[in-house]
């Protein structure tokens, strides 16, 4: 029989970005059935259907070989609290050994429960851990204050931490019943939602959500969509309720990348938009407690709004006294990487570049991408870096598309994210991102596992993407200038990209790729003819086929090269030879492909009829070039022997 | 409501309730409260140890000549060290925002993650920011390491921003129109020191005779952290040795280092090797004063 469950492991406010993680290693890790997690920042909570008692188990046990006797055997026995008429002899590979049966009764919950659970809890894996109260106390992301553990209405008895479990938990630090509460497994939720907590992250999702967009809706606005500030929201409170609260409309002149990450990273706000989607002076904050009736949290947090826009408009105004093209020396004083140098020399070795790869704009844009950093609002800010500078660079009257180069050079930030929309800021991003690789490489700062301090891995993705989406034509050949193990490095990149983005399977890609990939739209074209003619009937069973050629090949490492010699074919041979070299070189993959299938006749045929290893080593070493001639002819296209095949 | 003074006894007298002994500012420049002795030298070692005091702090380059209602060169911290920590510490400190007239019932209070660590002291804790109606007003830290060294009880720190708390209990958008005492304002007690302190940090400041005040400085704290050191010195003479002096000498090279640097007198290189030469001695004098926890045992 099954018996419900309930552990809440009570602590200080835990980091809203840690709980996920944990939930996860507690929901993967606990023992018994339907196991539910669920958590606010002060408490973890495991729910599930644990058995009364395990089953009861027969061990077999092995003791010496079957040959020994006397006073050995009599050890075993003493050892394993058995009589010698007990033991019997078991047949093994390793031959005949003295063995035994024991039945190991199975256990209470309870008794498993209070072994298991400490080390479940101590299991979980922060990122950064603390101790307390002393040196040598309890290590745990947060202390722990209370624990919470019923089996049934009985408390599973154990202590960790220094805390002893019990059937006593908190509510909402300042509202409801201060003090503790009993709770039982059946109302424990109850008694804390009437305790101002909601147990469950999804309701408190949801309530947030819907608040939200139902505060926005009444003033005719719409909420920016921000998934991570949800979650984000969902764990930092236990009782979420929106509000909505404003700001004056003349901070709207400044930029509204400013005020959106003043709102969303400093203040934790959603901002809103108009109908016609630009900034409204409004922001929905989301609080801890039910209600604001006096309110109290609105001005609060109004006047912290005030005071931060304040500060944004004195950085702007300072900026602007000294334009961003008198800050590109200034950048001589900025490290890029200590033993690389600093930003002047960069922006100097990525203007070249840029401007190679994207003409003058992008040089132009080049020049002036870094020049942000010298700002107080990127100083302020720094995750506008790029978007300060394209900003900047508008006001200051710079070229429309230069501007917008900058203000999208660090584009794509992610897989998500879409690449710069001009060839100009597509140069300029893979300038800049080019560089730095090429940078690091140079003196040895290659990520490895994952340790990748500089977000190299980033970096070449980025360059990836925008090669495979956008109008910039290089290969990786060409950008990685001859360093072996950078070009090496964006193999790895371009199969993430291919598999993840583009969605094609692992042998595709190792197909493709085979070929080469540093022509990435290249790759994709052949990538995407392999999967338009894979699912036909022929496909298979000739990339199976070139396996089988391979192998072949592989036999015969000292083959010389040569021509194949038509005098010495077989008919069979020779039609398929003819076959082969009738088709084109060059031209749409998938036309290529399709003729490849269609080969598959006079290749069952060859391999039914024909002996590759004749004894005549003339006419054996003939066919194995004629194999190698046919790889060869799409080889180019991929390596078709990496498919896999039934 | 109450004026800037009254909610500093306030928080005083509920903290000397709990516990803890009320001392005075430190005597010396410091950046933060945590810099004070009764902190930075008070966390290392076996000793239970409860304390409050208000401690100026300053921070030449956020200085605003007075004109910026939200930023301060010197701003008054009240530190409170709880060690080692009661188990219901938060509680505690809530109850002391409710002594200042906070109705947590009707406000909105977070506490979200923020670790705090000075390369410079070689200390680190974890903890968060307190956040009340989206304001940050409220440091709390549990000490982890302190010179360097993995603290015997892990103490409780936290730091009010005694500005800020009181500029929103008194709705005030301006720090400067706080009420310090009944017809006094901030602006009345402090606009000058801001005003003249942030013209000779940006402006006035003899950067040539800074930098060799910074070495004369160090060389002192340098000295006595090597005195204390040397072979031979005996148990009686360990035990006056004066660290605290030495530690004096390390906190003016902090505020000297402070100073320069808002002066825009140290380039990025220079930052961190100056930062090391400070770091290099507050790790010396917390190592040595550790050390001298077992003579001072002796009566």
């Amino acid at each position: 029989m099954n018996i419900p469950f309930l552990l809440e492991v009570g602590t200080e406010e835990i980091p809203d970005w840690m709980i996920p993680g944990a939930l996860d290693h507690l929901r993967a890790k606990f023992p018994g059935e339907n196991v539910r997690v669920d958590a606010t920042g002060r408490r973890l909570v495991v729910r599930a259907d644990v058995a009364e008692r395990t089953p009861d188990r027969e061990e077999v046990v092995t003791g010496p070989p079957a040959n020994v006797t006397g006073k050995a055997l009599d050890g075993f026995c003493a050892k394993q609290g058995v009589t010698a008429d007990q033991l019997s002899v078991a047949e093994t590979p390793k031959g005949k050994y003295w063995s035994f049966t024991r039945k190991i009764a199975g256990r209470p919950a309870a008794e498993l429960l209070r072994e298991e659970i400490p080390a479940v809890i101590q299991s979980i894996p922060w990122p950064k851990t603390m101790y307390w109260p002393s040196l040598g106390g309890p290590r745990f992301i947060r202390p722990i204050r209370w624990i919470v553990a019923l089996l049934g209405a009985e408390v599973v008895e154990f202590e960790f931490a220094g805390v002893q479990s019990s059937n006593v938990t908190y509510g909402h630090r300042r509202l409801g019943q201060r003090g503790p509460l009993t709770v039982t497994v059946s109302d424990y939720e109850q008694v804390l939602d009437s305790n101002f907590v909601i147990v469950s992250a999804e309701k408190r999702r949801a309530k947030i959500e819907a608040e939200v967009a139902a505060v926005a809706a009444a003033k005719g606005l719409r909420v920016k969509e921000d998934a991570k500030l949800l979650e984000v929201l969902t764990y930092i409170t236990e009782y979420p309720t929106a509000i909505l609260g404003s700001f004056d409309p003349s901070y709207l002149t400044l930029p509204a990348e400013v005020l959106v990450t003043v709102m969303r990273h400093h203040q934790k706000y959603f901002s809103v938009e108009n109908a016609g989607g630009t900034l409204a002076p409004h922001f929905i904050a989301v609080m801890n407690i039910p209600s604001d009736p006096e309110g109290h949290v609105v001005n609060g947090n109004e006047r912290v709004l005030r005071a931060r826009f304040n500060d944004a408009r004195f950085f702007y105004d300072v900026d602007q006294k000294r334009p961003l093209a008198e800050r590109e020396e200034d950048l001589s004083h900025v490290t890029f990487q200590a033993k690389v140098g600093n930003y002047l020399e960069k922006t100097a070795r990525v203007a070249a570049l840029a401007g190679e790869l994207g003409g003058e704009k992008a040089a132009a844009a080049a020049h002036l991408c870094k020049a942000d950093l010298t700002t107080e609002m990127v100083k302020e800010f720094t995750d506008l870096q790029g978007i300060i500078g394209g900003l900047y660079a508008k006001a200051q009257g710079a070229d429309p598309e230069v501007a917008r180069a900058i203000y999208e050079h660090y584009k794509p930030l992610s897989m998500e994210d879409s690449i710069p929309s001009t060839l100009a800021g597509q140069a300029l991003s893979v300038a800049d991102k080019i560089d730095t690789l090429r940078s690091c490489f140079s003196v040895g700062m290659i990520p490895s596992g994952s340790k990748d301090p500089f977000a190299l891995r980033r970096a070449a993705q980025g360059v990836v993407k925008i090669l495979a989406e956008g109008e910039l034509r290089v290969s990786l050949d060409t950008l990685c200038a001859g360093d072996g193990k950078l070009l090496a490095f964006f193999r790895e990149r371009v199969e993430y990209y291919c598999r993840e983005v583009r969605g094609y399977a692992y042998d595709e890609v190792n197909a493709a790729l085979a070929a080469g990939y540093g022509d990435i739209p290249d790759a994709l074209a052949r990538l995407a003819a392999i999967r338009e003619v894979r699912p036909t009937e022929n496909f298979e069973p000739i990339a199976a086929a070139f396996k089988r050629m391979k192998n072949i090949l592989e036999k015969a490492p000292d083959l010389m090269p040569g021509a194949v010699e038509e005098g010495r074919l077989l008919e069979i041979e020779r039609v398929l030879w003819s076959y082969v070299q009738n088709l084109p070189d060059s031209g749409d993959y998938p036309p290529r492909l399709w003729s490849m299938a269609m080969m598959r006749p006079h290749v069952d045929m060859f391999f039914d009829e024909v002996l590759v290893n004749d004894p005549d080593p003339k006419i054996r070493e003939n066919r194995l070039r004629l194999l190698q001639g046919l790889i060869g002819k799409f080889s180019s296209i991929a390596d078709f022997s990496e498919i896999v095949t039934n | 409501m109450d004026t800037f003074q009254e909610t500093i006894f306030k928080l005083k007298k509920y903290w000397a309730d709990r516990g803890c002994i009320i001392q005075e500012p430190y005597d010396t420049e410091v950046g933060a409260g945590t810099m004070a002795p009764e902190t930075f030298l008070r966390v290392l070692g076996p000793k239970r140890y409860n304390v409050a005091y208000v401690q100026p702090s300053r921070r030449p380059a956020d200085g605003r000549y007075g004109d910026n209602p939200n930023r301060l060169y010197k701003h008054q911290q009240l530190q409170v060290i709880l060690k080692p920590t009661p188990a219901d510490v938060i509680d505690q400190y809530l109850g002391s925002l409710e002594a200042i007239g906070i109705d947590l019932s009707k406000h909105d209070l977070k506490l979200e993650e923020d670790n705090w660590e000075s390369p410079t002291l070689g200390a680190w804790g974890i903890g968060w920011q307190v956040m009340l109606d989206g304001m940050e007003i409220t440091q709390f830290t549990y000490f982890q390491q302190c010179g360097g060294v993995d603290l015997d009880h892990v103490p409780a720190e936290i730091t009010y921003g005694l500005e800020r708390i009181v500029s929103f209990l008194q709705g005030k958008e301006s720090v400067y129109d706080i009420e310090w005492a009944p017809g006094f304002t901030y602006r009345d007690v402090r606009y000058f020191d801001e005003l003249q302190q942030s013209v000779y940090n940006f402006e006035a400041a003899d950067v040539p005779r800074l930098w060799r005040l910074l070495g004369e400085y160090e060389a002192e704290a340098q000295r006595l952290v090597d005195g204390y050191r040397a072979e031979g010195l005996a148990d009686a003479d360990k035990r006056r040795f004066p660290l605290l002096s030495a530690y004096d000498n390390v906190l003016k090279c902090s505020n000297l280092f402070n100073l320069l640097d808002a002066r825009g007198a140290i380039s990025v290189t220079e930052r961190v090797g100056v930062i090391a030469r400070v770091r290099k001695l507050a790790v010396g004098v917390a190592q040595a004063f550790l050390d001298q926890e077992k003579y001072r045992e002796v009566a």
